[in-house]
């Protein structure tokens, strides 16, 4: 079973992104469970979601303490919160950020990768300017880097999911599925 | 028109507390003691006994003159006590 | 069709599918989104119901009374307070023999305020004759809506189809959408043999007196024990046409089993690699999950329980003063059988405190370690 865990802020789609990647996922046939950690959810506010994919029926029902993969949808996030808690060792961390995965040295013993997810969510107009939403992004950059899911069902998922602008959101997840880098810095 | 609907067994009963037929099998005239009279010189005809009546037992005439239902009246009193022409008595059942 | 579905959307497409003509609803966090779809597919035409907008929870179960009295379909769904709150007419739902269908999404209740999952709403209304199951995945609360109605409209009771807040409610899974021709041919069109009829006029739940009230509880216990065969029935029914059969309860590695969990809802589901890892380590571990909870499945029990060696429940629950109520209910079955096992009562979870694979195994240990429970409650994990 994989165990991803979704971080990112109020507003910012996190909750969708770990839905729309089950939705993926789901369509390869595969079992998916995903779920945010509801609280008082506030623009702006920390947010936590996680998705569990299995080829078998999945039964655990409580939260994702030991993931074995983060997607960090907003970079101000790690410092303020300790982002890898119980992340497994060698476990992926998928920063949305334009900086290089060389610049998080912190996350030693872990494998990085960093995509710009914003710039992608700008180009599209997702969201506003102030605010972009950048969930189907991230999730075509998680397609190409992780091989976690294929971007044809990122696609059919992207559509589905989204609520507006449905052609803007593919398109997203396509150029970030072009653009990202699959090697991985070990800092 | 409904039928009353009698059981002597629990296995003859409908499964919620229905009434025997309509409510109209329960004759509640049997309740009286007193009995309202309409004095035709005094009434005006205006209807408030009818309009009061908690039990549906007035009704008008041909010449809308209030006529009491003995079958269903319990004798309560109330059209008594609202007739503005005080055209109306509650008079002792003997 | 598969979709990944809420569980609110769950109990949403059970409604749909189940053709429900009449929903009346208020929402409250974490059922809001039941309603909201429900909404939603009444005004794009997919399901030709009609929607009625209420300003509580005790107008929602009236208006559902008067829809289902009138002989149509109905569906509602509500949580903690609202379910408080509809407390009377519950009653009235049941002695009126109203086929309603509801769903509830198992909250906490305030104080202090709180969204998170715990029993004790619906438990609390255990003795208000609505039957209840307890469900334990996105799927199970779809097919239990529509084997619900199948149950109540053969025995003119209300049904609760129960799940957990947000630990199902709020979970996205694989959903098999079945095709609408199957359900109707699975749960046909009602007919409402007492529905009110301008034909044939009637009142209805006027005064009776001490002479007859008896006898109509009498008629309510005995149409709620024919509903134990009834829901096994049907659920079997529903595995045959959908290829997912349910039963009273649902059992999982209980054969040879020593020591056996009963437990129910998400609880049961984390359960289960619980008993592979115990079973691995050499324990003869075994699970019955209690799925329909009214009625309470007592011979069932006394059959599936009785000359084990140990017995531990886990209650997301607590009536105070007692125990949990799976545990109080599982021991009373028990309680004039000559090989009853000596049972343990756990409490977990309460307030949404989340249970996972450790916590499950803790308290099988603790049970393992011993050789008699001492007292009718085990906390675990208190922060003392």
């Amino acid at each position: 079973m994989l165990e991803i865990r979704f971080h990112g802020r109020g507003g910012q789609g996190t909750v969708v992104a770990s839905k729309a990647l089950a939705f993926a996922v789901a369509r390869e046939g595969r079992y998916v469970q995903t779920f945010p950690e509801y609280g008082v959810e506030r623009r702006g506010a920390p947010v936590v979601a996680f998705t569990r994919i299995d080829d078998e029926p999945i039964y655990i029902r409580s939260k994702i303490y030991e993931p074995d993969h983060l997607v960090v949808l907003e970079p101000t996030l790690i410092g303020a919160i300790d982002v890898t808690e119980g992340l497994k060792p060698g476990g992926w961390i998928i920063i949305n950020s334009e900086k290089k995965a060389a610049d998080f040295p912190q996350f030693k013993g872990f494998k990085v990768a960093t995509f710009d997810a914003t710039s992608v969510a700008v180009k599209y107009r997702l969201g506003s300017a102030a605010a972009p939403i950048v969930n189907t992004a991230i999730l075509g950059a998680l397609s190409k880097i992780t091989g976690f899911v294929g971007i044809d069902a990122v696609r059919e998922a992207v559509h589905e999911i989204s609520p507006v602008k449905k052609d803007e959101n593919v398109k997203a997840a396509e150029e970030a599925y072009e653009t990202a880098v699959r090697e991985q810095e070990q800092p | 028109m409904s039928e009353e609907i009698k059981w002597t067994k629990e296995s003859d009963m409908p499964l919620m507390a229905m009434s025997m037929g309509r409510m109209t099998v329960n004759k509640t005239g049997s309740w009286r003691n007193l009995r309202p009279v309409v004095d035709k010189d005094k009434c005006n005809k205006c209807g408030i006994c009818w309009k009061f009546c908690p039990d549906v037992s007035i009704k008008m005439d041909a010449e809308d003159y209030p006529v009491v239902d003995l079958e269903y009246c319990k004798g309560c009193g109330i059209c008594a006590t609202e007739c503005p022409k005080d055209a109306i008595t509650m008079v002792k059942e003997s | 069709m598969q979709k990944v579905i809420m569980g609110n959307h769950a109990l949403s497409w059970g409604a749909l599918l189940s053709r429900a003509e009449v929903i009346a609803a208020y929402p409250i966090t974490p059922q809001t989104e039941v309603v909201e779809l429900l909404s939603n597919m009444c005004a794009d035409g997919d399901l030709d119901a009609q929607f009625i907008k209420v300003e509580s929870e005790h107008s929602a179960m009236a208006a559902s009374m008067g829809a289902s009295a009138a002989g149509a379909r109905t569906f509602t769904a509500t949580s903690a307070q609202g379910l408080a709150l509809m407390h009377e007419v519950l009653h009235w739902a049941t002695g009126a023999r109203l086929p309603i269908v509801m769903g509830n999404i198992n909250r906490a209740m305030a104080p202090p305020w709180t969204i998170w999952t715990e029993q004790t709403d619906s438990i609390s209304e255990r003795d208000t004759g609505w039957l209840q199951i307890y469900t334990s995945s996105i799927q199970e609360i779809m097919d239990s809506v529509i084997q619900a109605y199948k149950v109540a409209e053969q025995v003119y009771l209300p049904v609760m189809v129960v799940l957990d807040s947000f630990v199902l409610s709020h979970t996205n899974e694989n959903c098999d959408i079945p095709d609408q021709s199957k359900v109707d041919a699975y749960l046909p069109k009602f007919e409402n043999a007492y529905k009110l009829d301008v034909a044939k006029p009637a009142a209805y739940g006027g005064l009776t007196g001490p002479d007859w009230y008896y006898e109509l509880r009498y008629k309510i216990q005995k149409d709620t024990e024919r509903s134990l065969d009834l829901f096994e029935e049907t659920g079997k029914e529903f595995g045959e046409m959908f290829g997912r059969p349910y039963g009273l309860v649902e059992t999982y590695k209980l054969d040879d089993a020593e020591i056996v969990l009963v437990t129910s809802a998400s609880i049961a589901s984390t359960a289960r690699p619980v008993i592979d890892q115990l079973r691995e380590e050499g324990h003869k571990a075994g699970l019955v999950r209690i799925r329909v909870f009214r009625p309470f499945p007592s011979d069932l029990l006394r059959k599936l329980l009785q000359g084990r060696k140990k017995v531990l429940v886990i209650d997301r629950n607590i009536s105070f003063g007692m125990s949990g109520a799976f545990y109080e209910e599982t021991k009373a079955a028990l309680y004039n059988e000559k090989s009853a096992p000596p049972m343990w009562g756990y409490i977990a979870g309460l307030g949404g405190r989340d249970v996972p694979v450790d916590v499950i195994k803790e308290t099988f240990l603790e049970t393992i370690k011993e050789d008699h429970p001492e007292g009718d409650i085990i906390w675990i994990g208190v922060k003392k």
